[in-house]
């Protein structure tokens, strides 16, 4: 069994090398069929609302509903947090999420590009050392919901990485900035599960 | 002020760089006004860049054009949430900050305007926003990188609907990569010399086999196809100017476009996107067009 990276739009082959770099068989994934084939799925960043739309084209929002509800473990970056989300405040008009996490998430929260920013953050599941964190166009979790648990969050006080289940979502993208202890941690979360769709 | 224990860092290179990241394997789509950016945002484009005319207008009404107005950039912003360009003209430095001060998410400094500067490009470091820039080979591509720019996009001819010139660019930029992924470290000085650009960028790319940036393609891109052949050919992503707004039903296009974007390597797709299209736009042959017509000629 391998890893699928939802490769309809988006730094998909940044998450595809750091997975291979932990040694993971990994599988690009545009249709639903080649969801039978994998035991995990990372979502990367993206446009959020071109994975939506894309994902329902090609009839592979349902099939991928209906994993998550049964156990598939997903990791979503920025855009794929927004997609793991139950709610999505700022949507496009007619966009729709996969759902999972029980967190509200605001698109693009901090305002234009020129409020991109890099900074270090504490993450205790991670361990001491700082993650070094790159913020772009960013989407923030507004709520946290009673089944999910806050990982990380900024000096203000805002949430930006949650964890639930067999479900992981960060508002940032540890896929460009060399850090790799999210996707050890998510193939952690596979191995442990051993999902068979 | 609120306080801040680690310090966070706006404007660098990875953040820059990093939004063009976020956009590949998607159609960034020209429109000049809030109507076609919500025609463009409903299609899937993952971004849209705001301007006053498209290319073919600009080529067919002559004159001088300049960066867009204001009012219309921030009716752009308002209406969409993906992020919005808009273009400054190349080496108009003013034009760019006031770009910047209208918070546009990136700013395409652009041979489809009219140059202000014919010996200078703008200095895209002074800049917290990122620039995207044309280039017509690997040479020029560097030399924008290393002025600052966050992205690169071959130029193809804007304005025409006639793919030649963007598949001509891409080709080349791909074909001097690979080349110099070929020579020894010594002829790498030659090259660094005979591309004008800085010795450590080209080697860092004899060593990758890419550009240390997003390269998306534009310029001529009229139908799914033409957006798939590029996306076979190697680009990141695809521009999509006159194309789509000049074009018998523009929705029904935008819509097609995307979707030949994410299943490129796939012909049933394109085919069944391609049908029931419409008119495509009229469009120029480049060969048609005097040489001091070409706007991929500016820039250097």
């Amino acid at each position: 069994m391998s890893v699928g990276v939802l490769a309809l739009q988006g730094d998909f082959r940044e998450h595809a090398e750091v997975l291979r770099s932990l040694g993971a068989d990994v599988e690009l994934v545009r249709r639903p069929e080649e969801l039978a084939r994998i035991s995990g799925l990372v979502i990367p960043g993206g446009e959020s609302s071109v994975m939506d739309k894309m994902a329902r084209a090609f009839g592979l929002a349902e099939p991928l509903r209906a994993q998550i509800r049964a156990g598939l473990p997903v990791y979503g970056t920025c855009a794929g947090l927004i997609m793991l989300a139950d709610s999505v405040l700022d949507a496009i008009r007619g966009q729709e999420s996969l759902g999972g996490l029980d967190i509200a998430v605001r698109r693009n929260a901090f305002g234009s590009q020129t409020a991109s920013f890099e900074t270090d953050l504490d993450v205790p599941v991670l361990g001491a050392t700082p993650v070094h964190a790159a913020f772009i166009r960013a989407p923030v979790v507004e709520t946290v919901g009673p089944r999910a648990r806050a990982l990380a969050t900024l000096a203000d006080g805002r949430c930006v990485a949650v964890e639930q289940g067999n479900l992981l979502g960060t508002s940032f993208h540890p896929e460009i900035t060399g850090e790799h202890r999210f996707h050890e941690y998510f193939l952690g979360t596979v191995a442990r599960v051993g999902f068979r769709g | 002020m609120t306080e801040t224990t680690s310090a966070e860092q706006f404007g660098s290179s990875r953040v820059k760089r990093g939004l063009a990241d976020m956009m590949k394997g998607g159609v960034i789509m020209d429109v000049v006004n809030a109507e076609q950016a919500r025609i463009a945002e409903d299609a899937g484009a993952v971004a849209v860049m705001a301007l006053e005319r498209v290319p073919a207008d600009i080529r067919s009404q002559g004159g001088v054009a300049r960066m867009s107005d204001p009012d219309l950039i921030d009716s752009i912003i308002a209406e969409v949430s993906i992020p919005v360009m808009a273009k400054a003209r190349i080496g108009h430095f003013v034009e760019a900050q006031v770009l910047q001060a209208l918070n546009v998410d990136y700013i395409d400094e652009s041979e489809v305007l009219s140059p202000a500067d014919y010996v200078n490009h703008i200095d895209k470091w002074n800049f917290t926003v990122p620039f995207v820039c044309g280039a017509t080979n690997l040479g020029e591509a560097l030399r924008r990188i290393t002025e600052g720019a966050a992205m690169i996009r071959s130029k193809g001819e804007a304005g025409t609907g006639d793919v030649s010139e963007a598949m001509k660019h891409i080709r080349t930029i791909k074909g001097e990569i690979a080349r110099l992924s070929s020579l020894s470290k010594d002829e790498l000085y030659v090259a660094a010399k005979e591309l004008q650009a800085p010795y450590e960028l080209v080697a860092e790319i004899a060593g990758t086999g890419k550009l240390p940036v997003v390269l998306f393609v534009a310029g001529g891109v009229a139908t799914p196809a033409d957006a798939a052949m590029m996306m076979q050919m190697g680009a990141d992503g695809v521009f999509v100017g006159s194309g789509i707004f000049k074009s018998g039903n523009p929705q029904a296009r935008a819509n097609a476009i995307v979707k030949a974007v994410t299943f490129y390597d796939d012909p049933s797709v394109v085919a069944a996107v391609s049908r029931g299209l419409g008119e495509a736009m009229v469009g120029i042959n480049v060969s048609d067009l005097p040489a001091p017509h070409r706007l991929s000629e500016r820039g250097w």
